[in-house]
This record gives C-alpha cells, structure tokens and sequence, in this order.
C-alpha cells in the first residue's frame, strides 16, 4: 500500500472510530438510563484519538526514517563489498544504485543491477511491513480506545487533556527549531574542524576556500581565514547603519512628534512598503542600477569605484533597514510616558528641547535594542551583498572597493557542483553557525536593552 | 522673585534662536521622510521604466510553405514522428530570408537568420500541430524576433558607437529598417512571458514556472505553519503557567523571529536534504524551510489577536461553565481569527518574498518545465529574478523587472489585503 | 477686586473637537494666595487649569475661547510665546514625573532650557535655592546625582515642584499634586504649598474637599463644565450661594 492509501484507510478507520464510539455511549447510557460524564461526541472524539493519532504518527515517522535507516544499512553493505573505497565513494554508489532501482538510470554493470534489484527488495520489504504494522497498531490501538469508553469514562477530561498536550508541543517547537539549528549546524561544523584549525578559522586573515577538484593539483588546500570576511561584513553593515539610523530616527521622530494625523496616516503606510518589498529586489536594484551609477559618478571624480562597491551593497541596505528602524523607533518614542512630555512642555521647553532632552534619552534603550536589531538583521542579509558585494575577500576598509560578508561566502560555497563533504563545502556551516551566535547575541542584547525601558514604565 | 523681570527678559531674548532649532529639527524629520519616499519611488520607478516593455514581444511575419510530408505520415495523419524528424530551424530561417531575396553571401545569410529567434524553428511547429490546416499552401505566421531586434526595436540598444561594439551590425540595422518599412514587424502582447517557464533565449522565458513552483511552495509553507502557530499562540495565552519554561520558550519564539533567512536555508540543507535525503529543488522542501521561518511570526500576530479579545469573553464563558478549552476554541478562537489571518497574510508575503533559503536547497535551477508536483524541481518567484539578473542579455534585465513589478504587485496586494481586514474587523471592545 | 488679581478668565470654552468641556467660564485670581478648584471628576477643572499655561495647545483637537489675561496681558494673543507663558506659569502634575535623570539635571533642566544661569557656580545655586525651597535640600543634598526616580513618590512631587520654581514663575498651577500620595508626604506637599504662598500664586485643582479647605483662601466649585462659584474658602465650605455646591460639599453628589 502507498502512504496515500494507507493515509485514506486511516481516515476511514478513524471516522467510523468516532461513529462507534458515539453508538456505543449511547447505547450504554440507554441501558443503565444514565447521563455518561461528558457528551456523547467527546466520547467519539476520545475515539478518533485513539484511532488516528498514534498510527499517524508512526507513518510520518517511517516516512522520515526508513530511507535514512535503509540507506545506512545498505552503506555498510557496500562498504563490505568495496572495502578500498571511502566514505563519499560509497554514497556516489548507493546514489547510483538508487537511480537505477527507481528506473532513472540505465546500467549494463551487473553488480551495480544486482545491488539495485536488492535494494529494491529491501525497498519493498520494508514498505509491506510498515503497512502491515500501521494496520495492526491502527486496529489495535482503536480497540483499546473503543474498549475505554464507559459512562465513567471522563471523554471530555481525556480529549482536552490530549490537546493540550498537542498545544504545548507545538509551543515547544519553536524551541525544538532552535535546537535544531544549532545541532545540525554544529555537526557540519565541528567536522570542518576536524580537518581545519578551529583558531585558524576564527583569527586566520586569509580566505580562499577554492580547492581544487583532484587532490593532485597545486595549491590543493584551501585557506579558511574568517577575518577578512567577517571584516566585509561588519563594513557593509557599518556603512547600512550610517544610511538608516539618522533618516530612520529623523523619520521616527517627525511622525512621533511633528506630523499632523493626517499625513502620519499616509507616511506610516508608505514606509511600510519599502520594508515589504522583498529582499531579491534591492539585490537587484543595487546591482543594476546603484552600483553602476556609483561607479560612474567614481569616474567622473577620478576615483576608481568597484562595480561590486560596499558602498552600493550598504547604501541599498540601508535604504531597506530605514522602515525598520523607523518603526521600531517610532514605538518606542510613544512608549515614553506623556507624563514626561507634560513635565518638560510645562517648563518651558519647546518641542525640539522636550525631544532631545527629555524624549530621546529616556527612549535610549528602547533605540539601542533598535539598533541591535537592525545591526542583526544587516549582517543577516544575504541577497543585497549575493547581488551587489563582491566574492573575493578582500581586508580592507575602503568602502569603494569590492568585499565579500558571511553570506555571501555561505550561498557561494553551497551552490554549484561539489562535493558535499568536502572542508569547502563544510566551512560554510562554520561560517552559518558563526552568523548564527551572532545574531542570537545581538538579538538577545536588543531584548534585554529594551525590556529595561518597559520595565521602568510599565 | 527680585530678579522675575530679568528671567522673563533672557528668556525672551533666547526663544527666537530655540524656535529656529525646533524648525530645524522638524525639517531633518520631514527631509528624512522624504528622502525615504524617494528612494521607494526611485526603487520602484526604475524597475518599472525598464520592466513595462518586456510586456510586449517584437515579432515578424514571414511566409512560409510547409510541405505536408514534413508533417503527416503516409496515412495522411499528423504524426509526432514526422514533426520530431522535420528541420524546423531551417524551415523558419529559409522562409525570414525569403524577404531578402538579394542577400547571398555565406556569412551575411547567417547573420540575416541572426535576427529571427533562435526558437522561431519550435514555435512554428508548435503552430503547425495546433492548426495543421495551415501546412501544404502559403501562410503567413508571425515568429518572434532574436532579443537584439526586440531590444533595438524598444530603444534599448544603443547604436550611435563604432560597429564592433553593437550588438548588431550596420547591414542588420538596414534590414530591420526595411522589415520596419515594409510593415511586417510589429510589437505585440508577451503572452510567452505568462504561460512558459525559463527558456536560454529571453524571447521564449516566462514566469509561469516560476510562478506554480511559488505557489507549491506557499501551499505547504500554509499548511504547516498555520495550525502550529494557532496552537501554539493558544497554549502560551491559555495554559502556560508564567515561569521560567514559558518565558524560554517566548525568548525562542521571539529570537526565532529574528534568525537572518539563510540559516533556515542551512537547516534544511542539512536536515531536510541531507539527513532525511527529501528530493533537492522540491518546493515541498521549499515550503517546509519557508514554515520554519513564518512560524515565530504567525505566532506572535496569533498571541497579539488571541490577547485583544477582552477577557470577560473568556470569563463569560467559564462562568457558563466551559473547559478552559473549550472557551479557548470555541468562543476566543473565532473572535481572534481575523487578526490570526492578518498576520498569516503578511507572514506568507514575507515567505513569497523570501529568496536565500530557497537558493540554500537547490531551488535555484534552469527549468525549462513547469513543475507539477510538490516533489518536482521547481524554482520560484524571486530566485527567477535572482537567475535571470544574473544573465548577460539585456533582455533578461527587462524580463527580470517586469517579473519584480509582478511580485511586488502581489506582496502589495496581500499587505493591503491585510490592511483591509484589519480594518473591516478591528473591534472596539 | 479686579484690581489686585494676577490672572483674569473671561468668557472662555473650551471644545475637545465637537464636545464642549467648559462653558463661559469667568474667574479672578488673585496674587499670592492659593486658589483650589474642585469638582467631581470631568467636570473640566484640569482642562481650565491647563488653559492658564496653554498646556491644551499640545492636546491635537482641543480648541480654547475667550480671553485669558495675566497681569493684563492676553495669554492667547497671537505674538505670545507659549514658551515663554510656560516659563512663568509653572506646572506641577497629578503623578510625579521626574525625567529620568540626575535629581540635579532635574531642578537644573528648566534654568538650562532658558539659559538662566551664565555659569556652572549660578546654575547650582539656582538648583540648591529652588531645593531648599522645596523643603527638599536636607534629604537630596549627599545624592544631588543619584537618579530622581529613585526617590519616594512624596520625594519625585516636591522635586517636581523644585523643578518648576527653578524657572522663577509667578503662577504655579497644581494639577492634584497630592492624589498619588501617601497622606504623611501629602502632609508635607501641602505645609510647602503654604511656604510657597508667599512668593508665588498658586492654582490648585483637588478632588479632596479637605484638602480645598486646608490650604486655600478661595475655592471655585466646577461642575459639568461650568464655574458655580467662587469666593473665600471658608464661605464655599460654610455657606454656599448655590444648590450643587452644597450638594456636592455635603456629599450628596460627586
């Protein structure tokens, strides 16, 4: 059976759980003409529980895992059969294989058919166990959840009980996400650092991650110093942050104090649609259109501009983190209390002292946790620098010539053909779990900064 | 106060200098503004300028006479064996030649045929299966034209510099103005644009492709995140017991939220395609990949709806004797459902417009075929835009702006659909 | 009668867009004394207290009538700085405010906005001045730069109230200075109220009768945006012309 069917018969099965529960509740409280604890229809949704839930589960499971425990028995199958071979060898043979079972592939190699036409089998062993042991745990399990129902029996109780569980572990996801992204982060990155120095990684000033494709060839291994990426980084930021914060505060605090209500209600909107457009779009416009109108405004001035200038990349970032900064600024202006307002215009302060003065520095954290964000988010941003910065790292401070950041290593080195396990390939999760902590940093700094200012007016 | 009369005076003498700095501050405020305003009209008028006329595809008519055993078989009927047999190319390129009866050299021929599409071969075939009543008589078809010509015919090649530079040559110029004269090319509606996938010529790209492996993928992006974030906003709001459990988890959810795009692309890398070996390039993946990184924002906008529906809802409903449950679902869950959709609509915009993850597992692909299936490699929006402004032709820089002008047409549409529904259901309570 | 008195409303309404909140309001106060205006809560005596420092033009909507003089002078005239009103009709808030700053940055605020002090050596003894004023000087003199918000709230009010006489006003409205207090600091708020009295005109908005009565010499009575009436204090409280003032007094309503 396919996981469709087997999905439909699950359904069945669980439907008519609910419509034999609900009879059987019914029939019991006719013959001992007795109320049963909860309604009737908790007792049929008790029902479908049981039925549905754990055979469910146990499909998506074997959905997720059989392939990864078929293909780790079969490995070590081949690696019996070729002992010579290393570990990447053997996967590009039970690829191989695989395409040549699943018809993809044509292959006169008769162990390679042998290999496929097993590997099929085993296939196919596994797929008639799993129906046959999702049938049986679907009956099985629905007779027990068909056998619990009595008058007694507190359904409603049991069935909230049930979903709240399920409520919870969906809150708990969110944790379970996160722990995935350091695990599966960490375990490509630790096995780069099996074959590369960790502080080589971290404090190294050279980054050249092409090796070549034959171990023979010159200048084989390849250099992982992160410092002039991380350097590239921090200026396209550093050169965003310089576009965004003045004209995002400015804007805050015209709309917060200045505007009249009117204009507020058409500004606010407009500013959010430059934060809605998507990514993909300043990549675009600051390859295409900022970085050649730089480079020629450059020429003009005699100064050689880069056509992958960091200044084009984080001006046009910038420009994207503007509404960000804006907005969040803009909240926590109207967080400080009108009270404090009233205080400073009652002495005689004019509007702008009443901002400067007494607004601005009692908001301070609130705009620091801001800032953070928005440093975050700018060293997070991929598809500005993937378009617009440069690939070669380049350590320097010169925002007219071309850098390279985190990210863009991260997309360069993981598109295109090679080798997975390669230290290559592998350096780009070091380098994602680097970005990583950084952002969970700074993201923590921000939260921290800012539950100060509502702690101190709430 | 002996000296009241004195501070009335120096304030006096000080307010016109503070005024003018109050002014001053106004106008950075309101320059700032501007000065954003301007760079959103810049953004999106450039794009627009160069993004309109790839609504429209140049073609030429040429007249051709297919002979019908390029096309049935000896029963007389179509045959796919006879078409897949015919050299349409040289069909298509003998015929455009034909307006040129004079031009004979070698080198010169070759360069006469540059002008048509390097497609035009196939979509004469196409034409042909679709109406084979056509075949055996002289007709005349209109064929796309090559980039340059649609190009040039749009004013977007620059040709006042020496030969050698431009991408045609002066005889090419000259035979387009006599085509021009003779009235048999002409700019019409870029229907290929809407109804094919990429293509290696620009004249025969679309978006549709793009378009269906977008859907897909936001279909599964739905499907997963929404009723986890619902269920999820509801057991933080109703049953979590405040403490240091619930505050990790909110500090997860709200550093989740933050989490720059490319590591949930590296996550699925590693876990999707590595570990569980889910097909690359699937928008099924896409889509999973997509609901990780929506999921903290439904959550928080479903936790905002959830908590502004005032609690003497709740409060009614258990004193009427309902389960915290069903007081939870029954009666708060509807109540909160607009803004739950609200923040669900701009979560989607916000994974629609998401490009580095999709590129993360493949998504970025040539793909000639529409994709059908969720397991089917398929790329999406805006990783078309990322691989066509990537190429040389100049004519993929204009598809590639008109395809931003479609997808921000859609993001801004769904914001404002947002918007809307905030409004139509925003309660005073 | 007219002859002595600081401040003269004639003729004034006020409107918060279409809602009218006060109705031909007509009222002297007179120089150095405390003048206490009550009435039950929204019947616009915060809203008259906030016309006599403009403090309403900061409130978008709210539209104000009529003619407001002190010392013969139209507040409202088109070349009168509202800045510069402020200046020398000071205001103290129903919940202390300080800015979160140093106690001395606080008092120091309003004579640096002003540029009142030439040099560091007058700006302090500005601040101390005002301190002592404010009874506040034994208590804050070691931590002059700890936070202001530190203080307890009786603490924050009469720093509060330092910080508007640092600008050397001639009016202070009080907008129920004493309502987020604890009755020993509102003890202490209102034995200054009194010191103060010598200096300064005092207008003072309170929801407690008692307090009206304890630290007043004129009361006026508002109600539902209307002046009732005002006179001596003692007359207000003992024999009123009017039915509401006496409802209200003697409790039946409010």
């Amino acid at each position: 059976m396919s996981i469709f069917e087997i999905t439909i018969v699950i359904l069945i099965i669980s439907a008519s759980a609910y419509f034999f529960g609900v009879r059987k509740i019914v029939s019991l409280s006719a013959k001992y003409k007795k109320k049963p604890d909860s309604l009737m229809k908790y007792y049929g949704k008790n029902a479908v529980i049981w039925a549905f839930v754990p055979a469910f589960s146990m499909l998506v499971a074997y959905s997720f895992l059989a392939p990864v425990y078929i293909e780790t028995v079969f490995i070590d199958k081949l690696s019996k059969i070729f002992p010579e071979y290393q570990q990447s060898q053997l996967n590009l043979v039970y690829a191989q294989v695989q395409n040549i079972a699943s018809g993809f592939l044509e292959s006169s190699d008769v162990q390679l058919l042998a290999l496929s036409e097993q590997l099929t089998s085993w296939n196919e062993k596994a797929q008639s166990t799993r129906s046959w042991v999702i049938l049986l745990v679907l009956i099985g399990t629905s007779a027990l959840g068909y056998n619990k129902i009595k008058l007694r029996f507190p359904a409603r109780v049991k069935v909230e009980q049930f979903f709240e569980r399920l409520f919870l572990g969906a809150a708990v996801t969110a944790i379970l996400i996160t722990i995935a992204i350091v695990v599966s982060l960490m375990f490509e990155a630790l096995r780069f650092f099996e074959v590369y120095n960790f502080f080589d990684f971290l404090f190294g000033t050279h980054w050249s991650p092409n090796i070549a494709i034959r171990d023979d060839q010159v200048g084989s291994s390849g250099s992982f110093g992160m410092i002039p990426v991380l350097a590239g980084t921090v200026l396209i930021a550093f050169i965003a942050m310089l576009v965004a914060l003045p004209i995002g505060v400015f804007s805050a605090i015209y709309m917060a104090e200045f505007a009249p209500r009117g204009l507020r209600d058409i500004i606010k909107p407009t500013l959010e649609i430059l934060a809605g457009i998507p990514t993909v779009v300043y990549g675009f416009f600051a390859a295409l259109m900022v970085a050649p109108f730089f480079r020629s405004i450059g020429l003009s001035l005699g100064l050689d501009v880069s056509s992958e200038s960091a200044l084009a990349a984080g001006a046009v970032m910038g420009i994207m983190i503007i509404p960000f900064i804006s907005s969040l600024s803009d909240d926590v202006i109207n967080a400080v209390p009108q009270s404090l307002k009233d205080g400073s215009i009652g002495l005689g302060a004019t509007k702008a002292e009443t901002i400067i003065k007494v607004i601005l520095p009692a908001a301070l954290p609130g705009l620091v946790g801001a800032f953070l964000l928005a440093v975050s988010r700018a060293i997070g941003e991929t598809m500005i620098v993937v378009m617009a910065a440069g690939h070669a790292a380049n350590l320097t401070a010169n925002p007219l010539e071309a850098v390279t950041t985190v990210t863009v290593q991260i997309v360069a080195l993981l598109t295109g053909d090679t080798v997975f396990d390669s230290p290559k390939t592998l350096s780009a999760f070091a380098l994602g779990i680097t970005l990583f902590v950084a952002t969970l940093m700074l993201n923590i700094a921000a939260l921290t900064v800012s539950r100060k200012l509502s702690e101190k007016y709430d | 106060m002996g000296n009241g009369k004195t501070n009335t005076e120096l304030i006096a003498k000080s307010l016109e200098k503070r005024h003018r700095r109050q002014t001053r501050l106004k106008y950075y405020g309101l320059f700032s503004i501007l000065l954003g305003i301007t760079f959103l009209i810049i953004l999106l008028g450039s794009i627009t300028l160069n993004g309109y006329t790839a609504l429209q595809q140049t073609v030429v008519q040429i007249s051709v006479n297919i002979s019908p055993d390029k096309v049935f078989d000896d029963n007389g009927n179509i045959s796919e064996e006879v078409m897949y047999n015919t050299n349409w190319d040289g069909l298509a390129k003998k015929a455009f030649r034909q307006e040129f009866p004079d031009v004979v050299d070698r080198k010169e021929k070759r360069k006469l045929s540059d002008l048509i599409s390097s497609n035009a071969g196939y979509d004469i075939k196409w034409m042909v299966s679709q109406n084979p009543s056509i075949v055996g008589k002289e007709t005349k078809l209109w064929v796309k034209t090559s980039d340059d010509v649609d190009q040039l015919l749009k004013g977007r090649l620059t040709v006042n510099v020496p030969e050698e530079q431009r991408r045609l040559s002066n005889s090419q110029l000259k035979w387009v103005k006599n085509l021009t004269d003779k009235g048999i090319i002409k700019k019409q509606f870029n229907t290929v644009f809407f109804t094919s996938a990429d293509s290696r010529e620009p004249e025969s790209s679309g978006i549709l492709g793009a378009i269906i492996g977008s859907a897909i993928a936001m279909v599964v992006t739905m499907a997963l995140a929404l009723p986890f974030a619902v269920m999820a906003a509801i057991y933080l709001e109703y049953f979590a017991k405040p403490g240091k459990w619930t505050d990790f988890i909110e500090v997860n959810i709200n550093n989740l939220a933050a989490v720059p795009s490319i590591v949930f692309g590296l996550l699925g890398l590693a876990v999707f395609l590595n570990f569980f070996e889910l097909p690359r390039s699937a928008p099924l993946v896409g889509g999973m990949v997509l609901s990780l990184m929506t999921l903290p924002t439904i959550i928080i906008a479903s936790r905002a709806a959830i908590r502004a529906v005032p609690s003497s809802i709740r409060d009614a409903a258990l004193s009427l004797g309902a389960s915290k449950m069903q007081a939870a679902v029954d009666h708060v869950l509807p109540l909160a459902s607009p803004g739950i959709l609200t923040g669900t609509i701009i979560g989607m915009a916000q994974a629609l417009g998401e490009t580095a993850p999709l590129i993360m597992i493949g998504m970025v692909v040539f793909l000639v075929d529409i994709p059908t299936g969720f397991t089917d490699a398929a790329t999406a929006l805006p990783v078309q835009i990322y691989i066509w402004s990537d190429s040389a032709e100049r004519a993929f820089y204009e598809r590639s702006s008109l395809a931003i002008m479609i997808l921000v047409l859609f993001l801004i549409t769904m914001n404002l659909l947002a918007v809307l529904l905030r409004k139509k259901f925003e309660k005073k309570w | 009668m007219t002859i002595d008195s600081k401040i003269q409303v004639r003729n004034v309404n006020v409107y918060y867009g279409n809602a009218q909140a006060l109705y031909d309001v007509n009222l002297d106060i007179k120089s150095k004394e405390i003048t206490s205006l009550i009435g039950p809560s929204g019947c616009g005596k915060s809203t008259f207290l906030r016309c006599l420092n403009r403090m309403n033009d900061v409130i978008e909507g709210c539209r104000v009538e009529g003619n407001i003089t002190i010392d013969g002078e139209n507040i409202y005239s088109k070349d009168k700085d509202p800045v510069l009103l402020r200046a020398r009709v000071g205001m103290v808030f129903q919940k202390p405010n300080p800015f979160p700053k140093s106690i001395f940055d606080n008092v120091a605020y309003g004579p640096r906005i002003h540029g009142l002090a030439a040099n560091t050596t007058e700006l302090r003894e500005i601040v101390e001045n005002s301190l002592e004023q404010a009874g506040l000087m034994d208590e804050v003199k070691d931590r002059l730069n700890e936070s202001a918000t530190g203080l307890s709230g009786g603490q924050q009010q009469r720093i509060c109230i330092a910080r508007a006489i640092a600008v050397s006003p001639e009016v202070i409205l009080m907008d129920e200075p004493c309502s987020a207090l604890d009755p020993i600091a509102t003890a202490r708020v209102e034995e200054l109220m009194g010191n103060l009295s010598i200096n300064y005109t005092i207008v003072i908005v309170t929801h407690s009768m008692q307090q009206a009565a304890r630290v007043s010499t004129r009361t006026a009575f508002f109600h539902l945006g209307h002046l009732v009436e005002c006179d001596e204090t003692n007359k207000i409280f003992t024999t009123p012309n009017d039915k509401r003032t006496e409802d209200y007094i003697t409790g039946k309503v409010g």
